[in-house]
């Protein structure tokens, strides 16, 4: 069953168009990316599904709800985790857990046992009394991913959730967000330009200007771009050449000294290639294609880093020293 | 309307409020400073026959200060909270905005009813006599400006996005308010373009409550400017259009 359905959905402001018609589904239990360079409309996409912004024209459906008519269901039906912080830093993790508990309507006499759940689920139970402004941004994040289970959500909406992470945090957000359509019964929609972080995702699309050019597994769309590459190192590469395109039919390119051949089926390819060419081969590398590779292919760019978020917590720094003083 | 949604507004807000000590310090001290030595020093300058001391004149107006400043400050917080990201979390809740505005509208009256009542403890001490009759009166007009005040906060706070336009707040709306209402001198001797800036303002009605609940009923130059009646029902109006207008934005600006 789709838990999301978007059916031509367009947004214009100010005579731009962010969102350019777009069409996609989100089957239940599932783990959907939605990836895309800055601008591309992923954040506008985002605020629509989530009725903090009506469209222009289309319709959204989240859990069989409209998010244009009947936003509070949806508000209900889904959770939350913002790309920049939204905790109360001055209340501690409990109190910022138990307000959005009390906010999303949720029965007083299982507010402990739920928020105790959520943060034993993301692994702070041993912090959950202290004061968010002492929490790392890692922590912060888990946090919210915990509260955005609280009112057991059918989605959970992660925008860029491991933004501004080390790499540690990083993993132990992965193990989380990973365990949670099993766990928490949830759909997961999230947008990331970290594209090897999508490989998790059941399906993707990717959004570019406004349109998705592509979408499917992470697998398939790897397909699109045409197969694995093998790059050789060879005592003769003139020689080596030769043999390659009589015994197999292939084309290999020469750069910096070594050569470059696609095929479908990589792994299977160097055996033969070994056999064939004999004590000629110094070394063999074999490159599957990326995601990344299929967004450098689809939009003629790698996907770019994004700034917002690190400009915008100095901003937060600067503005935190000033109120101190 | 969303009951559990206004409870946790105030609740987080009186949570905060016990937790910042500066703010409870600030609270007690800036009355004491206005009563005892702006208050001390300018009863040298009224005569003696005015009707009552000066001291004993600004009691109200001081008490409507605390409610003006910690209501406005309590809602002026919505931008903090815009600005840290917090208002968003409050924004995708499955909450009316008209439960939001009410909810932050009591937040504020409840500190800054908090606040009022620590200040009324000091009326001993001026000389005034207050029977149980009298300072419930007080505790209810101070709980009903306050609602107003917080209520027009929060329409303020739906114009600003950063707290930089916190010092534009106090110095060209809630400064002029507080000197525009009565609070130290009675309205009817202002001048005319003053007087009518008092008229319009929200404050001015709150603290001739007081005044009319405080000073004793005989008139004199120093009592109260209005009745009682229509002190009240200003007030009430007035939140009533602020918590409107305020839902109204909300709902278009969020």
């Amino acid at each position: 069953m789709a838990i999301i359905k978007v059916e031509n959905l367009v947004k214009r402001y100010n005579g731009l168009t962010a969102v350019d018609g777009i069409s996609f589904e989100v089957e239940e239990g599932t783990i959907f990316g939605f990836l895309g360079p800055n601008g591309a409309g992923k954040t506008t996409t985002i605020n629509v599904l989530c009725t903090l912004a009506s469209a222009t024209s289309g319709r959204a459906l989240i859990n069989g709800y409209d998010c244009a008519r009947e936003s509070s269901k949806v508000r209900k039906s889904i959770g939350i985790v913002f790309q920049d912080t939204t905790l109360d830093k001055d209340l501690t993790a409990y109190e910022n857990l138990s307000f959005h508990a009390h906010l999303y309507g949720v029965k007083k006499s299982e507010i402990r046992g739920r928020v105790h759940d959520a943060i034993r689920f993301v692994d702070l139970f041993d912090r959950k009394d202290d004061l968010v402004k002492k929490f790392s941004g890692g922590m912060k994040r888990r946090l919210e991913v915990a509260r955005g289970l609280i009112h057991r959500p059918r989605v959970l909406f992660l925008d860029e959730p491991t933004l501004g992470l080390d790499p540690q945090s990083r993993a132990n957000l992965w193990e989380v967000i990973t365990e949670m359509p099993k766990k928490h019964r949830v759909t997961i929609f999230m947008t990331t330009h970290y594209m090897e972080e999508a490989e998790v995702c059941g399906r993707i699309a990717i959004i570019d200007h406004g349109r998705i050019i592509a979408e499917g597994s992470p697998d398939e769309l790897k397909k699109t771009v045409g197969g694995d590459v093998i790059s050789l190192k060879t005592r003769d590469n003139e020689w080596s050449r030769g043999e390659i395109s009589r015994l197999f039919n292939i084309h290999a390119d020469e750069k910096e000294g070594e050569l470059y051949l696609t095929s479908n089926r990589g792994d299977a390819c160097i055996p033969d290639l070994i056999r064939g060419l004999g004590d000629m081969v110094v070394s063999v590398k074999l490159q599957r294609p990326t995601l990344n590779d299929v967004f450098l292919k689809l939009t003629g760019k790698a996907i770019r880093d994004e700034e917002g978020s690190g400009m915008s917590s100095i901003k937060e720094e600067v503005r935190a020293y000033r109120r101190r003083h | 309307m969303e009951l559990n949604a206004i409870y946790v507004l105030v609740a987080r807000e009186f949570k905060k409020f016990v937790r910042e000590r500066s703010r409870l310090v600030s609270t007690i001290a800036r009355p004491l400073l206005w009563l005892f030595l702006v208050g001390a020093g300018m009863s040298r300058l009224i005569s003696p026959d005015a009707g009552m001391p000066y001291t004993q004149f600004i009691f109200p107006g001081i008490l409507g200060m605390t409610i003006l400043f910690s209501s406005i400050f309590s809602s002026i917080s919505i931008i903090w909270d815009k600005e840290f990201g917090f208002f968003k979390e409050i924004l995708a809740a499955p909450v009316s905005r008209l439960s939001i505005v009410i909810g932050k509208g009591l937040s504020g009256t409840v500190v800054s009813t908090l606040q009022a009542v620590i200040v009324l403890l000091l009326f001993p001490l001026l000389g005034f006599r207050l029977g149980p009759v009298q300072i419930l009166e007080v505790l209810v007009i101070a709980l009903a400006m306050s609602f107003c005040i917080s209520t027009f906060g929060i329409l303020l706070a739906t114009f600003y996005d950063s707290y930089e336009s916190f010092s534009v707040i106090m110095n060209f709306i809630v400064m002029p308010m507080f000197f525009l209402s009565g609070a130290m001198y009675p309205v009817k001797l202002l001048p005319d373009a003053l007087a009518l800036a008092a008229k319009i303002n929200p404050l001015t009605y709150g603290v001739d409550a007081l005044k009319n609940v405080i000073f004793p009923p005989e008139p004199g130059p120093m009592s109260a400017d209005f009745s009682l009646m229509t002190d009240v029902t200003v007030i009430v109006l007035l939140s009533v259009v602020f918590v409107t207008v305020g839902a109204r934005l909300f709902e278009r600006k969020a």
